[in-house]
């Protein structure tokens, strides 16, 4: 008994073996499973895959690795597109010639044990049941592929390459030069000035703002929030209205209001105490003007947040502490305040993420200004916004692309605090 | 000393009012100047005041009757995306979603690291590319590119929101409709989204709003006027001659900003559900 057993199973791994080997040529190992339709199916769309994309594969990994080789003729900046979806194309492609050779295998393996070939009806429901899930995402994934996955990885590679104003398609052939872009970026004086008062900006302002709206936002959840305080409701609306405003109509607003010639606070408010404060002319109190913008749009946002958990907090955990004897700054510091923190960690790293790329309020403010000598971005631009200028006013591309590759890094430090954080991931486990 | 802690009380109350009155007058005074000014006759910024001699209604008229006024094109153009861009969301965002809460599939987990780590990420960052992007497949400086890229953009973090909502539906409602004999589509529809139609209300508001809200985007892609969404007409008042338009500026953006803030207040308290069950759920 136990004889035949561990003969039916060297002849199954034979068979599947076979199966796989022969699945090389794509639907071959199934059609020696006499899975005829299948196996031909498989053929087809092998054989058209190949007839339809050769072409574009090829020119496009060709111009990858070369980006072009006749200038004028090859533009390298449509030969890095082309090749770059011929990546994906292909890994499509590679991905259907691995399900060839698993489903082979697994078919084979299905018929050694004595199962029967399903009928077709079956064998198309067993395909609708257990590719469902793939079509369900497949057109979100392509969008996505194309829309957000493949301009990133465009603007990786634009590091590498030598692609500026004066070195550009069609005129010239760009190619690759390896990491000379960050090289340049702490060598040149002039870039490295430049990155590094942008890059110290861009730090404390990410800090401070998104810390007052969290600071701000919490007391005014606290106050609201007391027993004492009537008219709850009123109050709420009102102060998530900054919120409810279109951001950029706001930021315009305080634009004008921060405006040394007409606008309010210089002329209604300042001058009241004979004081003048030239808010878009210096770099330093643009940046002040700045942080109490961004402080007054963002913590309506932590305030609704704030208010919405504190409710959860459980009342008898206070009532425990009321007669433990705990005072109200204890109960604030070991109850109210792990537990906001800890409801909320993954919306604040995000808030701290968005300041960090909060190009609207820098853009929209003063577009960066006023401008600093021996610097080639403004003193209030920040990393993204400063990308923004180099890209489309002083057509840098190679330079923006290697500053955005090291925002990016930064951003995916944020990124695995919050995983870190995020408790969805701890429920996995049930599947 | 109990009066002595009824005293205590009343100051802290007393602080705690003053400090929300004084709220009240900094987030309140931006929006009333704005108010006022678009009242104000004339353009010249240098003139207006905060409570206007003759209040008039002329920026408004202006912006509705006058030949040389895009106002309504624009609106057109941001109501057009708003629409598609809502319904298009839901769609694809619905779907992807269910994937991710009900089946198990390759790539699942690494699916979901992918929209956490991709929703970070400013679109600014692939711009560059998506404008050449656009430009070979001829949909630059045109409203349905920027569609598109709405609709791509919105789904890491969607899927992500819509995905955290259907995980809080019980499993055993779609088993149990499974053991009756109903299909993987039949689920869906029958099942999950009857019960989800609250997040994806708010799916579908969010994307209808952020249209107009956004000002990047239709800033790089869209360059012909008629084009245009109201953002950017709207900055294109004052981005050359800043005092000369402030005013129809105002104007302008009062009427979008009252009708968005008062569908926002309304449905705050979804979003605020949606994002803490989504993505803290502790």
């Amino acid at each position: 008994m136990a004889n035949i057993d561990r003969d039916a199973k060297q002849k199954g791994t034979k068979a599947q073996n076979i199966a796989t080997v022969l699945s090389i040529i794509p639907g071959l190992g199934q059609i020696y499973n006499r899975r005829y339709l299948k196996g031909i199916i498989l053929f087809v769309i092998a054989v058209s895959f190949l007839i339809t994309f050769w072409n574009f594969i090829d020119i496009g990994l060709w111009g990858i690795f070369t980006l072009g080789t006749i200038p004028r003729e090859h533009h390298s900046i449509q030969l890095l597109i082309q090749g770059l979806m011929a990546l994906i194309v292909l890994s499509f492609g590679l991905a259907i010639y691995a399900y060839n050779f698993i489903d082979a295998r697994k078919d084979a393996k299905a018929r050694a044990i004595g199962k029967p070939n399903p009928t077709i009806g079956q064998a198309v429901r067993d395909f609708y049941n257990n590719g469902f899930p793939y079509f369900l995402i497949l057109p979100g994934l392509l969008m996505l592929l194309f829309i957000v996955v493949l301009p990133l990885i465009f603007m990786v590679a634009l590091a590498f390459t030598d692609y500026n104003q004066y070195n550009a398609p069609p005129r010239n052939l760009l190619s690759w030069v390896g990491v000379q872009n960050f090289i340049d970026l702490v060598q040149i004086d002039i870039w490295k000035d430049t990155f590094f008062s942008v890059f110290t900006w861009t730090i404390v302002w990410t800090v401070l703002a998104t810390t007052f709206q969290i600071v701000l936002g919490l007391i005014l959840a606290l106050f609201v929030n007391d027993k004492r305080i009537k008219f709850k409701r009123t109050i709420r609306t009102v102060l998530i209205l900054p919120w409810a405003v279109p951001a950029f109509v706001s930021i315009l607003i305080f634009s004008a209001l921060f405006n040394p010639t007409f606008g309010a606070i210089n002329r209604d408010i300042l001058s009241q105490f004979d004081i003048m404060i030239p808010w878009l002319s210096d770099p330093f109190w643009a940046k002040v003007a700045l942080i109490m913008i961004q402080t007054w749009l963002g913590f309506p946002f932590i305030f609704a947040l704030f208010t919405g958990v504190l409710q959860s907090v459980p009342q008898d955990m206070y009532e425990a502490a009321d007669v433990d004897g705990g005072t109200r700054w204890q109960k604030f510091r070991h109850i109210t305040l792990p537990h906001l923190l800890f409801a909320t960690a993954p919306l604040l790293i995000m808030q701290y993420a968005g300041n960090f790329n909060n190009f609207n309020i820098i853009y929209l403010f003063n577009e960066g200004n006023p401008a600093v000598r021996g610097q080639n971005a403004g003193g209030t631009d920040i990393l993204i916004s400063w990308v923004y200028k180099l890209t489309f006013e002083t057509n840098n591309y190679n330079m923006a692309a290697a500053i955005t590759i090291i925002m990016g890094v930064i951003v995916m430090a944020f990124a695995f605090f919050q995983f870190r954080k995020t408790s969805s991931f701890k429920e996995e486990g049930r599947y | 000393m109990a009066l002595q802690r009824k005293t205590k009380s009343k100051i802290e109350v007393t602080f705690m009012y003053i400090f929300i009155i004084l709220m009240f007058i900094v987030i309140g005074y931006p929006l009333v100047w704005t108010l006022m000014m678009s009242i104000n006759p004339g353009t010249n910024m240098l003139v207006t005041k905060l409570i206007p001699d003759n209040p008039t209604l002329e920026h408004y008229i202006w912006l509705f009757t006058d030949p040389a006024s895009d106002y309504l094109l624009w609106y057109k153009n941001s109501l057009i995306i708003a629409v598609l861009n809502s319904i298009g969301s839901v769609v694809i965002t619905s779907l992807i979603a269910y994937a991710f809460s009900r089946y198990k599939f390759f790539g699942r987990k690494y699916g979901l690291y992918m929209f956490l780590l991709l929703q970070m990420f400013p679109a600014l960052m692939g711009m560059v590319a998506l404008y050449i992007l656009l430009t070979t497949i001829g949909l630059v400086d045109s409203i349905w590119g920027l569609l598109l890229i709405y609709l791509g953009g919105q789904i890491p973090f969607n899927a992500w929101l819509v995905k955290g909502y259907y995980d809080t539906i019980p499993r055993e409602l779609d088993e149990a409709a499974k053991i009756d004999g109903a299909g993987h589509m039949k689920i869906f529809i029958s099942i999950m989204l009857p019960l989800a139609k609250p997040i994806l209300a708010v799916v579908a508001l969010f994307n209808f709003m952020s249209p107009f809200m956004d000002f990047l985007l239709p800033r790089i892609v869209l360059t012909d006027p008629n084009n245009y969404t109201l953002a950017l007409g709207l900055y294109s008042f004052i981005n050359d001659q800043f005092s000369t338009n402030f005013t129809r500026f105002a104007a302008g953006s009062i009427l979008i900003a009252v009708p968005i803030a008062l569908v926002f207040l309304a449905l705050q308290r979804y979003l605020i559900g949606g994002l803490t069950a989504g993505a803290t759920k502790g």
